[in-house]
């Protein structure tokens, strides 16, 4: 627990720490009023379709707590859904309903779960239990992921998803980031999902982590990691990077997921990504976040333009 | 960066103020460093004696003039006198008066005084000395005295010390300036001849428990750039003992009309007061430094002292959190509980936080599965605790274990928070979040106790308000870092090793 590196050697591979990230980065390049384009997931999707940023479908919004009966009208229509808070962070209060059938609602986990928690959790959504600081929330009901068979084996009990940090409009660090047990289905690094190192260059894998460790196979399903490659990797790019126009944040997180149908879409964006990509990528975020910096922003550049010089420029 | 000076500047300036403000408290108002120094305090009561002689009386006292000494506080005791007390540059004293006296009279005038903080150096002597010319024979006795003693002697040091050793022996020239003048005054005599500042006056040796003192004849002699004082009558002065200089300069000490037969006594006490207290009684208000703190009922004084404190625990949390990377539930939380534990102290309030969180966390779980709406499932968490505490505290005065009476210090409204917190904590990342988040919150609470608990700590908090300007500046400081937190170090070293 105690074995600790030098602040020198860190230094020298580039990491970047979290009071770095905060102050020299999201406090410099982040402008708070532009937050809620991407706290507000509910704003962030409306923004996402007047952008022409490929988003899961939205199937209804539960705003009063007179309306949540209303949500199984919305439901009968759809087999599989996902209910989240709006304004909710790191991944809480999402509920994934899988199918319905006469036991109830599936969730991801194979449990099932009654109406009456299904109207609990909205009415908690409602309430603002899981809304940063509090604040009251609205429900929001999406279509869900037909996850790519791509990842078959790779994800336990849970979605897969990409997460690309997007500096100034170009993609800069990616990881694929897979759900295990230990990890009870959810993609957060620091709950014991499995980060993959993704090469921007290439979309293939480069190394893989667990608990901050390096491994090779995943803990559950024991598939190994080498030979991961994302499909459409271009477009998935392409879409990352057209995220920093439809936000207007500089420094920026944005999870993808690639369905089976209709490819790449954005689930959600993050203000505050964590750093924990760098372990997963096997390197320090500082050289290229330094690299952006020294390019001359005045003249802008396209989306395709960002993305062909990031690839021919972070290439590992 | 542009934007970095004004930052540095307000920091800078943060520091100034908090140094200088804390300089000024100690030095110039004596504000101790350390809780319960103690001062001495020499409180001297002059009694005056005379009998009336059927006549209007006014009597002058003269009063101490020491830059040595402060008076701390002084007051008169004479029936049926009408009593003033005059001060001024040069000479201070207190004058009583009568229409008519007679008999036996008593006056009483008692003072207390405790040694100056820094002391106004006293100014140096005019140049010209012009000693008076006696007459002869003692006039040239006192020349060949002093040719004798310069002869020995090689600077103005040592001609003080020949000076002082002759007048003990029994030399002629001695016994016959003796015969007709006090030690004292052959010394001034031959100081003044050999041009060395020198003059009488009379002092009051404080110690303690005595009665019926007198004034005793003392010498100051300028050498190096200093007075000295000497005892010329019965030899050296004890170091040990303080002098008080009451009459320098001054012609008498008792200046009485409409009266005989005077005489003054003095009895002297030595006690000893907090120097904390002591400075901030003799704060002048409206003070720049003190902002009327202590000038506050005592009731809010003890509100600040709490108040002052956070502060401390804030820096804490921020260090905790910036430099060392610790992970805890809010900013201000860990604060709040440590404020508690000083209500509670450390291992009743860790118990007794532990207790009611985990029974709080068991019983907010059955709460909900009742599907209430979040308002009231707080309050109901509210009321929960509120019975839970009652409950431990019933239980516990049962059992005769009166240290967990405390547990009522805790603020209900941080408890239940906590618990509600933890309890979304555990639903949304599961127990082991909990574990770290609530744990790390409670190792923040407990240091924060611990530095605000400490009595130098507490001391400093409140009596040195310079020193929330330096935790504010190292607050900004820290909020400026951009280094790698402690714990950093240890979560990248697979990256620093490949």
């Amino acid at each position: 627990m105690f074995d600790f590196v030098s602040p020198f050697k860190l230094r020298d591979r580039g990491i970047m720490g979290m009071n770095q990230r905060n102050f020299s980065y999201i406090g410099r390049y982040n402008d708070r009023a532009l937050y809620p384009n991407v706290d507000d997931k509910l704003k962030t999707k409306n923004l996402a379709i007047d952008c022409g940023i490929a988003v899961p479908d939205l199937l209804g919004v539960v705003r009063f707590q007179f309306e949540v009966n209303r949500v199984f009208e919305i439901l009968e229509n759809h087999n599989g859904f996902c209910i989240k808070p709006a304004k909710g962070s790191g991944g809480k209060g999402i509920l994934v309903i899988l199918k319905t059938d006469e036991n109830g609602y599936m969730k991801a986990s194979g449990d099932y779960v009654p109406r009456e928690e299904v109207v609990r959790h909205i009415t908690n959504i409602l309430a603002g239990l899981f809304s940063l600081g509090g604040a009251a929330d609205v429900a929001v009901i999406e279509a869900l992921i037909q996850f790519d068979p791509t990842f078959k084996g790779l994800s336990h009990e849970g979605v897969p998803d990409i997460r690309i940090i997007i500096f100034q409009g170009y993609p800069m660090m990616a990881m694929l980031r897979l759900a295990t047990h230990a990890s009870d289905g959810k993609a957060n690094l620091h709950q014991g999902a499995v980060g993959v190192g993704i090469d921007i260059a290439t979309g293939k894998a480069k190394r893989a982590v667990q608990f901050d460790r390096p491994i090779t196979h995943h803990p559950d399903t024991d598939k190994s990691f080498a030979d991961v490659a994302i499909g459409n990797w271009d477009r998935m790019l392409n879409l990352a990077a057209g995220c920093y126009e439809m936000s207007g944040l500089k420094y920026l997180g944005a999870d993808i997921v690639l369905d089976k149908e209709k490819g790449p879409l954005v689930l959600e964006l993050n203000a505050r990504p964590g750093l924990a990509i760098q372990i997963a990528n096997g390197m320090g975020m500082l050289p290229r976040l330094k690299h952006i910096e020294t390019i001359d922003h005045r003249r802008i550049a396209s989306i395709e333009d960002r993305v062909a010089y990031a690839k021919s420029h972070f290439n590992d | 960066m542009t934007s970095r000076t004004p930052f540095l500047i307000i920091v800078f300036a943060l520091i100034v103020t908090g140094i200088s403000s804390i300089y000024y408290r100690h030095v110039e108002m004596g504000v101790p460093l350390t809780a319960g120094e103690q001062i001495d305090i020499w409180q001297i009561e002059a009694e005056i004696e005379f009998t009336g002689k059927n006549e209007p009386v006014n009597a002058k006292l003269t009063l101490p003039k020491d830059p040595k000494f402060e008076l701390v506080d002084e007051f008169t005791a004479s029936p049926a006198y009408g009593v003033h007390v005059f001060r001024e540059e040069d000479k201070s004293e207190v004058v009583w008066s009568k229409r008519q006296v007679q008999g036996k009279q008593t006056l009483y005038y008692q003072a207390s005084y405790k040694r100056a903080i820094n002391p106004e150096k006293e100014p140096a002597p005019a140049e010209d000395i012009v000693a008076d010319v006696w007459s002869e024979p003692y006039q040239s006795s006192a020349q060949t005295l002093l040719n004798h003693a310069i002869e020995k002697s090689g600077n103005q040091q040592f001609l003080v010390l020949q000076v002082l050793n002759i007048i003990k022996t029994d030399n002629q020239n001695v016994a016959l300036l003796l015969s007709k003048y006090s030690k004292t005054e052959v010394f001034v005599q031959l100081m003044q001849m050999a041009k060395v500042p020198a003059m009488m006056v009379s002092g009051l040796v404080l110690e303690d428990s005595r009665r019926n003192q007198q004034l005793i004849p003392l010498l100051k002699v300028y050498i190096n750039n200093g007075w000295q004082m000497f005892n010329v009558e019965n030899g050296e002065l004890g170091n040990d003992l303080p002098i008080l200089v009451w009459q320098q300069n001054s012609p008498s000490l008792l200046d009485l009309v409409g009266g005989r037969n005077s005489k003054v006594v003095f009895s002297i006490s030595h006690s000893t007061q907090s120097a904390l207290q002591e400075a901030n009684s003799s704060a002048t208000k409206g003070d720049f430094f003190d902002f009327g703190l202590y000038h506050l009922p005592i009731d809010e004084q003890n509100l600040f002292k709490g108040i002052l404190l956070l502060p401390i625990g804030a820096l804490v949390v921020v260090f905790l959190r910036v430099i060392i990377g610790l992970k805890c539930s809010g900013t201000f939380m860990p604060i709040l509980i440590a404020t508690s534990f000083i209500q509670t102290e450390l291992i009743n309030g860790v118990v007794g936080f532990l207790l009611i969180v985990s029974v709080g966390l068991v019983i907010r779980s059955y709460l909900s599965h009742l599907n209430l709406l979040l308002v009231s499932r707080i309050s109901a968490v509210v009321i929960v605790v509120i019975g839970i505490i009652v409950l431990f505290t019933v239980v516990a005065f049962r059992m005769g274990l009166t240290e967990a009476l405390t547990i009522t210090f805790f603020p209900m409204i941080i408890m239940a928070w906590t618990i509600e917190r933890m309890s979304i904590l555990w639903e949304e990342e599961g127990g082991k979040e909990v574990l770290i988040q609530g744990g790390g919150s409670l190792i923040v609470a407990v240091i924060a106790y611990l530095m605000m608990d400490n009595y130098l700590i507490r001391h400093w908090a409140f009596n040195f308000l310079g020193v929330h300007a330096l935790i504010m500046a190292a607050v900004l400081l820290m909020g400026q870092y951009t280094g790698y937190r402690l714990l950093e170090l240890h979560r990248f070293k697979p990256l620093a090793e490949d």
